[in-house]
C-alpha cells in the first residue's frame, strides 16, 4: 500500500471532523474521497499532506510513518479548492516555483517548466497572470505547478468545482488523461458521485467524517453497505453512466 | 494599460477598500436629482475651505507677513533647527517600529487562529480611542519619578520623562495603530492558501513573505507608513505633555509652535507652522501617487 492512514482521529474546538479514518491506496492508483459538503474530505487531505496535524492515528506513506515529517517533505503535490495560484506570479513563474526552491538549475528549470507548459498546452501563455486566466486555465496551471517538483502523490481538493459544467466534463477526461499519462498516485476530493464513478479506481465513501465504505465504483453501486452508501449513490445515475461507455 | 486595467478587476473580487469606495462613487444610471446632488457638492466645498484652504492661507500669509527675511530668519533660528530635528527623529523612530510592529500583528493575526486574538486586535487599536493628553500622563505614571518604574529607571541612570526617549515614546504610542489598520484588512483577504502552496513546496517563512505575502501589501504597507508619519509628525497633546518643554532639548516642532505663539513672536509661530504644512503637503502628494499606484 502507498498511501495509508490508519485510526486517524481530528477534531476542531471539540467538533470531530475526521472519527476513526482508516483506508489505503495502492500506487499508481486514483483514489476519490467521496462525500457531502462538510463530511471532513478537505481534513483529510490535508492531513495527508501535512497542512493539519491528525489528533491521533498514523499516516503512512510506502510503508513509512509521516506524521512527523513536515509537508514539504512528504513528496506531495496538492492543488487547491481554489487553486491558490501566486497571484502576483506569472504562469511560468508558479510552475518554477517549487524547482526555485528547490535550488534548481536554471535550464533545468526551464527545460521543466517547457515541458509542464506543453504537458497543459498552455504554451503560449506562460507569461500571462492567473487573473488573465479561463477557471480552466487556472486548473491546468495549478495541476503543473503541483507536478513540477516531481512528486510521488498528487492530491486534488475538488479539483473541478469552480468550473462551469460545460467545460468540466471536458477536463475530467483531460485530468484522467493526463494523470494516466505520468502514471503517479493521486487523490482527489469530490461531492459528485459522478465525477468519482467516472475518473476513480477506488472511491472512498466519507460521511460525517467517517468512511462509509471503499472500493471501485461498480462495488460502490451494486453492493452498498450502508444505509447511507445506498442513499448518497443513486443506482440508476451510475446505470445510465455506464451504458453511457 | 491593457494589464493594469484586468489588474483593477481582480483587485476589485478581493474588494480592498479603496475599490470599495470607488464602487460606491459609481454614478448611478437613472437620472437623479440634480438639485440635490450640487446642493451637496455646494455645502461640501464651502465646509473644505473654511475648514481646511482658509486656515492653510491664513498660516502661509501670516508667516510671509513681515517679508521673506523675517520668514527665512524664524526658519533658520536654532531652536527651530533643533526641533526640526527632533519631530525628524521622532518620526522616524515611530514609523520605524510601528511598520515592524505591524507587518508582524497584522501577520500574526490575520493568518493565526489563536484565543484571544479578538482582545489583541482591539488593544491594538486603544491608542486610537485614548486621549493623547492622557496618552501622555499614563507614560509620565509610569515612567516619571514618582510613576511606577521611578525606582528602578533611576537607579539605572535611564530618563525617560521630560526627555527624548519620552517624546519619542509617546509618537510610537500615538501612531501605533496606523500601519497595522492598513495592513490587517489586505492580509485578511489574501487568505492561507498561497503561502500553504509555498510552504508546501518547501518554501522558508522569509522566502514566503517576500515572494507572496510582500507583493501582495505592498502599497497598503506604504499608505500605512505615510499616514504614520503624517500623525508622527503632527503629534502635540502626547509629546506636550511628557517633553517638560525643555526648550532646545525635548521641543518638536508643534511644540515650538505653541511656545512661540504664546511668547507672542507670531509670524515666526506662523512661519515654522508653515514648515509643517509643507511637510503635510509633501506627504499628502506621496499619499496619492501611493493611491493611484494601488489602483
Ligand atoms: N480550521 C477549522 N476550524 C474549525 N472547523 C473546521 C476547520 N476546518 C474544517 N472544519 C470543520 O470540519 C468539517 C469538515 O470540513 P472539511 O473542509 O473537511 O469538509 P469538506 O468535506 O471538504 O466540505 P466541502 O465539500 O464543503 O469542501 C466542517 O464541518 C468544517 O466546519
Ligand atoms: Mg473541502
Amino acid at each position: 500500500m502507498y498511501v495509508e492512514m490508519r485510526h486517524v482521529n481530528k477534531t476542531f474546538d471539540g467538533f470531530h471532523a475526521s472519527r476513526d479514518v482508516s483506508f489505503a491506496i495502492k500506487k499508481g492508483h486514483m483514489a476519490a474521497l467521496l462525500g457531502p459538503s462538510g463530511s471532513g474530505k478537505t481534513t483529510i487531505l490535508r492531513m495527508i499532506a501535512g497542512l493539519d496535524q491528525p489528533d491521533s492515528g498514523d499516516i503512512l506513506i510506502d510503508e513509512v510513518r509521516v506524521n512527523d515529517l513536515r509537508a514539504s517533505k512528504r513528496g506531495i503535490g496538492f492543488v487547491f479548492q481554489n487553486y491558490a495560484l501566486f497571484r502576483y506570479m506569472t504562469v511560468a513563474d508558479n510552475i518554477a516555483f517549487g524547482l526555485e526552491v528547490q535550488k534548481k538549475s536554471k535550464a533545468e528549470i526551464k527545460a521543466r517548466v517547457e515541458e509542464l507548459l506543453e504537458l497543459i498546452s498552455m504554451k503560449e501563455l506562460g507569461k500571462r497572470y492567473p487573473h488573465q486566466l479561463s477557471g480552466g486555465q487556472r486548473q491546468r496551471v495549478a495541476f503543473a505547478r503541483a507536478l513540477a517538483p516531481r512528486p510521488q502523490i498528487l492530491l486534488l481538493d475538488e479539483p473541478f468545482a469552480a468550473i462551469d459544467a460545460k467545460v468540466r466534463q471536458e477536463l475530467r477526461t483531460w485530468l484522467k488523461e493526463m494523470i494516466g499519462r505520468v502514471g503517479i498516485t493521486s487523490i482527489f476530493v469530490t461531492h459528485d458521485q459522478e465525477e468519482a464513478m467516472e475518473i476513480a479506481d477506488r472511491i472512498i465513501l466519507i460521511n460525517q467524517g467517517k468512511v462509509e465504505q471503499i472500493g471501485t465504483p461498480a462495488e460502490i453501486c451494486s453492493c452498498p453497505e450502508t444505509e447511507f452508501a445506498a442513499d448518497f449513490i443513486d443506482a440508476r445515475r451510475f446505470e445510465a453512466l455506464m451504458s453511457m461507455k | 494599460m491593457a494589464k493594469k486595467k484586468e489588474r483593477t478587476y481582480e483587485k476589485d473580487v478581493i474588494g480592498d477598500g479603496i475599490h470599495s469606495i470607488r464602487k460606491v462613487i459609481e454614478p448611478p444610471k437613472e437620472p437623479s436629482n440634480h438639485r440635490m446632488k450640487y446642493a451637496l457638492i455646494g455645502m461640501s466645498a464651502l465646509f473644505l475651505i473654511l475648514m481646511l484652504v482658509l486656515p492653510l492661507i491664513v498660516v502661509i500669509s501670516n508667516a510671509l507677513r513681515d517679508g521673506w527675511n523675517t520668514y527665512v530668519g524664524a526658519i533658520l533660528d536654532e531652536y527651530t533647527i533643533k526641533a526640526l530635528k527632533l519631530t525628524v527623529a521622532a518620526t522616524l523612530c515611530a514609523v520605524v517600529v510601528n511598520t515592524i510592529f505591524g507587518i508582524f500583528a497584522s501577520y500574526l493575526l490575520s493568518k493565526f487562529y489563536f484565543r484571544g486574538r479578538q482582545l489583541l486586535a482591539t488593544l491594538i487599536d486603544i491608542p486610537f480611542s485614548i486621549s493623547p493628553v492622557i496618552a501622555g500622563l499614563l507614560f509620565i505614571l509610569t515612567f516619571g519619578n514618582v510613576g511606577w518604574m521611578g525606582e528602578f529607571l533611576k537607579s539605572n541612570g535611564i530618563k525617560i520623562v521630560f526627555a527624548v526617549p519620552g517624546v519619542i515614546l509617546a509618537t510610537i504610542f500615538v501612531t501605533l495603530p496606523f500601519v497595522f489598520r492598513e495592513l490587517f484588512p489586505v492580509m485578511n483577504s489574501q487568505g492561507k492558501d498561497e503561502e500553504e502552496a509555498a510552504a508546501l513546496m518547501g518554501a522558508g517563512g522569509f522566502t514566503i513573505f517576500r515572494k507572496i505575502t510582500f507583493p501582495h501589501i505592498k502599497w497598503a504597507l506604504m499608505y500605512g507608513v505615510i499616514l504614520c508619519t503624517a500623525r508622527a509628525m503632527g503629534e502635540f497633546g502626547a509629546v506636550s505633555v511628557i517633553s517638560g518643554h525643555l526648550r532646545g532639548k525635548t521641543i518638536t516642532l508643534p511644540l515650538h509652535v505653541e511656545i512661540l505663539y504664546n511668547e507672542f513672536h507670531t509670524t515666526a509661530a506662523f512661519a515654522v507652522s508653515s514648515l509643517l504644512v509643507i511637510l503635510a503637503v509633501l506627504i499628502l502628494i506621496a499619499r496619492n501617487i501611493v493611491e493611484w499606484k494601488r489602483k
